[in-house]
């Protein structure tokens, strides 16, 4: 109980020390060997760097690595990976430390790949909706290089994610409900194994819109969480710029209008592009942050993209569901400033969650059921917090069944900190009973493992664990993450 | 009035590459370079297209001025809306002393030949940051200019245009015909959808050789040298308040 407290305990450090001498010495030998590669400005042993380094956005502590590296390119990855090997020295990949869930911690120290320095868009097809990226290219800064050719990749996590690292974590975001997330996007991956060698998952170069040649291997690393290699390069698949965009909001009376509409609308077989979820409790609070005034109730923030004929079908079918449904205040927007202003709240939930209580932090929860379970899980749950006395406005992506309560704690409060944990456990085990899972899009990561354990069962773990053992024996990718 | 918008565009290294100087210093590295086109030129043509829209104006006809390549550039605005283009063919090796006189010389020569009402161009390129061809191209048509517009209005025979300046915004009445260039906050310029990408194919690029519209281009202004902006040095800490002013004295800061 005390270690699972302390996760969520972000001040409380104890530096890990490597004391013996043996290991000093041969941490020299080995940073001398990797500046041999990336050369002399390419490793850091600086304490700043390595701090950047060790954490991500998540609650957990920052664990610095020993090293941080920076390679320029796929065969100097390889050969980094040979030292590390040699020496036994764990790999902990870093894209953008947007994470949520503690991947890039080093558990054990060890050396960090830092990949921004392989930053290239390479390849663009246009004709075949194709990208292949380096990890250093984050999802906007591959929008804004795509602008010009009416393409555009989809997938929102919020933050400016590396997309190499967000196919590492299988993200996720309010577009899933149309787009799918990075496992329906990712076509390619070139990945550099604990030893070294360089595997291309669906072949070199190749980019055929779907196959069936040999085992799934692009998927097997999409979502490993860097457990299992380090992405070096991602062939993604592109979508067509929407021609127009409408945004709508609308209230309801309870949170099972509120998801039947969501279920209403999908079943109706509406293209509807994001559908959000945001509570009560979410809603008053984003009226206090942003000086709103939105009925406080159960709301849902939608958003079309078609054409301009289809969006003005797909706006009358939902509003003639949402309305049988009880919802009320239906408000719709063609013009982007409109559609800035009723999309507000959502856009500065996480702030406004925030603001609740100032001088606090706050922790995402995470758990995704099947559509049909939504509105029983979420009212369970919003019992739970008003039992527990626990602040946690919702938000959530119904149309896929995933929501987040916004944990806002003290970090002090070592009562409600535990009262925290033990909520976030519950929900996880009540979204397991419902059919469903503990992480629908925030990844394993560090905080996880237990609850995977119960949601697999022995079976998929058995499989898990020999995949591990077999591309990386001695567990030196990311250790102590996922399994 | 012929309610013909003209729009210049430019094609530049885009945003966001990091700019590298050619190692002989007579420039920057262009070869291979992403380039797109000029984020104020892109508010230029939204603006434009924006007025036809409303029904304001009757025609977009966007110029470019360069070798092969800008054909993209007009291509985009094309794709963003324009009805038609126009590339003023220079030569590459002309291109490099291509500068704002010579553009607002040919802009107020295809100004007089398509009977524009309106010269709309962006208030600058990233890569020159001259802020001289509308300014320039007014002068030489001895129209009013309606600079760094933050919003615009069309009144009948004249426009209303809010200016960024210094101390705030200045608002001005000018007669038409006349020269507008767009400032950041004007508009957000759209993205080119690919149906649109497909229907601008179809539209029509003229050819036009500057000898043609009577413009000679050579230029009376020579550059020497490019060179990176200085490394930042490392900071220096110190311990005490008395280090600091004793190493600002060292510097002659103090």
């Amino acid at each position: 109980m005390l270690s699972a407290a302390r996760r969520l305990l972000p001040h409380v450090s104890r530096v890990v020390q490597h004391s013996s001498v043996r290991q000093e010495h041969s941490l020299k030998e080995v940073v001398s060997a990797f500046r041999s590669v990336c050369g002399e400005d390419g490793v850091s042993t600086g304490e700043s760097v390595r701090q950047q380094h060790g954490k991500d956005e998540s609650v957990h502590r920052c664990r610095p690595p020993d090293v941080v590296v920076f390679p320029r390119c796929v065969e100097e990855v390889s050969a980094l990976a040979k030292i590390c090997n040699r020496h036994n020295l764990p790999i902990i990949p870093f894209g953008t430390g947007t994470g949520l869930e503690g991947g890039v911690g080093a558990l054990k120290g060890g050396v960090c790949f830092s990949l921004r320095k392989m930053d290239k868009v390479l390849d663009v097809h246009q004709e075949d909706f194709d990208v292949t990226v380096e990890p250093g290219v984050t999802r906007k800064a591959l929008n804004s290089y795509l602008r010009d050719t009416g393409l555009w990749f989809p997938v929102d996590p919020g933050a400016d994610a590396s997309l190499c690292g967000m196919a590492a974590t299988s993200a996720s975001g309010t577009n899933a409900v149309h787009y799918g997330t990075m496992r329906e996007n990712v076509l390619n991956l070139e990945v550099v194994l604990a030893d070294g060698t360089i595997v291309h998952t669906a072949g070199k170069g190749r980019r055929p819109r779907k196959s069936v040649a040999g085992y799934n291997l692009t998927n097997l690393f999409v979502g490993s969480e860097g457990t299992l290699g380090i992405i070096t390069k991602a062939t993604l698949r592109l979508y067509g710029i929407p021609e127009a965009v409408v945004s709508a909001v609308c209230s309801f009376p309870s949170v099972q209008a509120a998801v039947d509409s969501t279920v209403h609308i999908l079943q109706a077989g509406v293209p509807i592009a994001r559908i959000e979820f945001l509570d009560d409790v979410m809603i008053d609070a984003c009226n206090k942050f942003s000086s709103l005034s939105y009925p406080v109730m159960p709301t849902l923030f939608l958003e079309f993209h078609g054409t301009e004929n289809s969006l003005n079908e797909q706006v009358r079918t939902t509003e003639e569901i949402t309305s049988a449904n009880g919802g009320a205040d239906f408000q719709w927007a063609l013009d982007e400033e409109t559609r800035a202003r009723l999309w507000k709240a959502r856009h500065d939930a996480w702030y406004a969650g925030l603001a609740l209580r100032p001088g606090c932090k706050a922790y995402a929860t995470d758990v995704c059921v099947p559509l049909s379970r939504l509105p029983n899980i979420i009212v369970e749950t919003k019992e739970d917090l008003i039992q527990n006395r626990l602040t946690g406005p919702i938000a959530g992506h119904v149309g896929d069944g995933n929501f987040h309560c916004l944990m806002v704690l003290d970090p002090d409060d070592s009562d409600e900190v535990q009262r925290v944990h033990l909520f976030t456990e519950r929900l996880a085990r009540r979204a397991l009973a419902l059919e469903g899972t503990c992480t629908g899009e925030h990844g394993v990561g560090l905080g996880k493992r237990a609850l995977l354990r119960e949601e697999m069962g022995p079976g998929a773990m058995g499989v898990m664990q020999s995949l591990k053992e077999t591309l990386d024996p001695r567990n030196l990718m990311n250790p102590g993450k996922v399994l | 009035m012929s309610g013909r918008v003209l729009v210049g565009v430019k094609r530049v290294i885009d945003y966001a590459v990091k700019i590298r100087v050619k190692p002989d210093h007579s420039g920057v590295v262009t070869e291979g370079v992403k380039h797109s086109m000029n984020p104020f030129c892109e508010i230029a043509v939204e603006e434009a297209v924006k007025m036809k829209e409303k029904k304001l104006i009757k025609e977009v006809v966007v110029v470019s001025c360069g070798p092969q390549q800008v054909q993209e550039t007009i291509r985009t605005a094309l794709a963003m809306g324009a009805d038609r283009g126009i590339h003023v063919e220079v030569l590459a090796k002309d291109y490099e002393s291509l500068g704002p006189l010579q553009v607002s010389k040919i802009m107020a020569a295809l100004a007089k030949k398509e009977e524009a009402q309106l010269i709309i161009l962006g208030k600058q390129a990233i890569d020159g940051d001259c802020n001289q061809t509308g300014q320039m191209t007014a002068a030489l048509l001895d129209w009013s200019q309606g600079t760094f517009a933050s919003e615009v209005t069309l009144e009948g025979g004249q426009v209303k245009v809010v200016r960024e300046i210094d101390g705030g915004l200045e608002t001005i009445k000018i007669n038409t015909p006349a020269v507008l260039t767009a400032d950041l906050r004007l508009n957000t310029p759209r993205y080119a959808t690919l149906p649109n990408i497909m229907k601008a194919k179809k539209k029509k690029i003229a050819n036009v050789k500057p000898v043609d519209l009577g413009v000679e281009l050579t230029s009376k202004l020579e550059v020497l040298r490019v060179d990176e902006p200085p490394q930042r040095q490392a900071g220096v800490k110190v311990e005490t308040v008395d280090d600091l002013v004793g190493k600002l004295k060292e510097a002659g800061r103090i």
